[in-house]
């Protein structure tokens, strides 16, 4: 497709967003949105993540292509991901051990995050090119980040609020997602062309 | 030397249904959440899904359960991880063999069950540590938990969305499909809902057990 | 009672030799399967293309695929590479062997992703003459009028991609109008409220046959055979 890189931008970051229109990391989404601090650092070091395993799976799908081995690509694909994780993570021990503790069980989860997976083979299903995919795994990661600070923005306000006992906790996180879901949707159409 | 733990229990009926209904992926647990929102906008889809990642699940966990005393503790997340991928890659083919429709509906998310927390989850919590049959029948009720929990889903998705369900027409020409519970708020919406259904059932039932 | 457990590391050896045999193991899985399903697959692919084809160019019985380059059509053999320039695309033929049709991918941009249509092309009259919806993902009950709407169907019966004098391009480009506004054959009516699904539809023709036509008119009469 002949999409020029600020559509793909646009697109990734507001009209598709990873976690409120294509239901992409979901699990962190839920799990690390009820505060504004950890929010954010979990944005960014995933959109990091996203990006070295947009540029490894580009490498790896000219290499698998070459030699037609196109079936090891998924297993290919979640190594790399698995190892840049571990990579950031003894990154961020050393450079920044109180945002590490923050964080916590959640950035070795990045390695399940669907989000991460799903940019490496969505840029190798449409075969974007070097710097489409870089701006779709940027996008992506944007989008993913947009949607947690809602998110926790929006819970932590919440906490002051009186909310049904019943209510509280993962229903009250999918109603609000849905709300913004439904929000987003506002934007379907941008950057579709004449 | 073991320390006494959960494997001399041997297997009961609770080690099967304690996946489909106190440890119920979906709707107590609330994990592999990706699919279950994206794949669910009809009965059929979302059962397909349930059905791919319980072969997944219970192929990874019996692998796993067999080679649990060879490999070394260091090494175990890595190794999980390929032989989930593993499996992912065979059911990605044998879906397309079989089905390129369904393919082309379920698209990108059969790849993505390799991340699915489930089934990492239950290979390092329950496959590393039980003996094959063990963990199969477990890796069994898990499965049928979350397939259940995804056909439920599609299935109001769908009814609710669609006006159908399994592609038939319920209502006459009058019915105004509730259009949005097809499309991506709506699986928030519902996914809320039937969460809210379970938690007030299970408080129901534990303020039986009390009073 | 079971003695204090000393902390061990496993030794690299071991952990090598560990990886190695789940490796092969899954190695050995993973290519069975691709060698075993890749007939399956090919068939399936095979038949839902000719599904696709016979359903724009009714009456075909037979497909062939082709690439159109500035040198000239040449046949395409299945899974093979499209030569550089290339732009794909299938013949029909009935059961006597006469050539039906063309038919030809389009794809463009909609509101929530692309939509593909595959559309059938009569060479002698150079009209499209029917186009089946391949893949999207629209709005349901919205976009995806373009799969009912008759009246927008309709637009796709005769729509004009005559080539110009030069065979650079067509002589009218392909363009979408607001409903009820069509006057030329060579637009397309779009569907009152669903305008940007209607209109990637219109684009994504325009663009492929812009492509296709210059290289394929001057080369029709080798299809006939």
């Amino acid at each position: 497709m002949n999409e020029s890189l600020s559509q793909i931008f646009i697109g990734t970051l507001l009209t598709n967003n990873f976690v409120l229109a294509m239901f992409l990391g979901l699990c962190p989404f839920l799990g690390v949105s009820s505060r504004l601090g950890t929010a954010v650092p979990m944005g960014v070091a995933t959109t990091f993540v996203m990006l070295v395993a947009s540029v490894c799976a580009y490498a790896l799908n000219l290499l698998l292509n070459y030699f037609q081995l196109e079936f090891l690509r998924l297993i290919s694909y979640i190594v790399v991901i698995a190892s840049s994780v571990q990579l950031v993570e003894m990154v961020m021990k050393k450079y920044s051990p109180a945002l590490f503790r923050a964080l916590g069980i959640f950035l070795p989860l990045i390695t399940t995050n669907c989000a991460v997976l799903a940019v490496a083979l969505f840029q190798t299903a449409r075969e974007y090119s070097f710097s489409q995919s870089l701006v779709f795994a940027l996008g992506g990661g944007a989008g993913f980040t947009l949607a947690l600070v809602l998110m926790a923005s929006l819970r932590e306000r919440l906490q002051l609020a009186n909310v049904p006992t019943l209510v509280q906790g993962t229903a009250l996180s999918l109603i609000l997602a849905g709300l913004l879901s439904l929000a987003f949707m506002g934007f379907a159409g941008l950057g579709a062309g004449e | 030397m073991s320390l006494p733990n959960q494997a001399d229990e041997g297997i009961t009926f609770d080690t099967f249904m304690e996946g489909v209904w106190r440890q119920n992926p979906v709707f107590v647990m609330v994990l592999g959440m990706c699919p279950t929102l994206a794949v669910t906008v009809s009965a059929v889809n979302g059962l397909s899904m349930g059905v791919a990642t319980m072969f997944v699940l219970v192929s990874s966990c019996l692998l796993v359960s067999m080679i649990r005393h060879l490999v070394p503790k260091e090494v175990r997340i890595a190794t999980y991880i390929v032989i989930i991928a593993t499996f992912v890659t065979l059911v990605d083919y044998l879906i397309q063999a079989a089905s390129l429709a369904l393919y082309e509906a379920l698209g990108a998310f059969i790849q993505l069950i390799v991340v699915n927390c489930i089934i990492l989850g239950r290979a390092e919590a329950h496959a590393s540590k039980n003996p094959p049959l063990k963990a199969v029948v477990n890796a069994l009720g898990m499965g049928v938990g979350f397939a259940i929990g995804l056909f439920a889903l599609g299935a109001t998705r769908e009814i609710l969305g669609a006006g159908k369900l399994f592609g038939i027409t319920l209502f006459g020409d009058n019915f105004q499909p509730w259009v949005v519970m097809v499309l991506p708020p709506g699986g928030f919406f519902v996914l809320g809902g039937w969460l809210l259904l379970f938690a007030l059932l299970r408080s129901r039932k534990e303020g039986k057990v009390q009073a | 009672m079971s003695e204090p457990i000393q902390p061990q590391t496993t030794p690299g050896s071991k952990m090598i030799a560990t990886m190695a045999l789940v490796a092969s193991i899954c190695g050995v899985l993973i290519v069975g399967a691709f060698e075993g399903t890749q007939d399956a697959i090919a068939e399936n692919k095979r038949i839902m293309l000719e599904r696709a084809v016979f359903k724009v160019l009714p009456g075909a019985a037979s497909v062939r695929e082709y690439a159109a380059t500035s040198a000239g059509i040449q046949p395409l053999a299945a899974g093979a590479a499209l030569p550089e320039g290339g732009v794909k695309f299938y013949a029909a033929y009935d059961q006597a062997g006469v050539l039906k049709g063309v038919a030809a991918e389009a794809a463009g941009k909609g509101y929530a992703d692309v939509v593909r249509v595959l559309y059938g092309y009569d060479a002698e009259r150079q009209v499209i003459i029917g186009i089946g919806v391949v893949s999207m993902r629209e709005t349901p009950g919205i976009g995806d009028k373009i799969i009912t709407d008759q009246a927008f169907l309709k637009n796709f019966e005769a729509l004009d991609v005559r080539v110009n004098a030069e065979l650079t391009a067509l002589a009218n480009a392909v363009k979408v109008v607001k409903h009820g506004s069509k006057t030329d054959p060579w637009q397309i009516d779009a569907i009152a409220g669903a305008t940007v699904t209607s209109k990637a539809v219109g684009r994504g023709i325009n663009d492929s046959a812009q492509k296709l036509m210059p290289l394929l008119v001057p080369h029709i009469a080798e299809l006939k055979s």
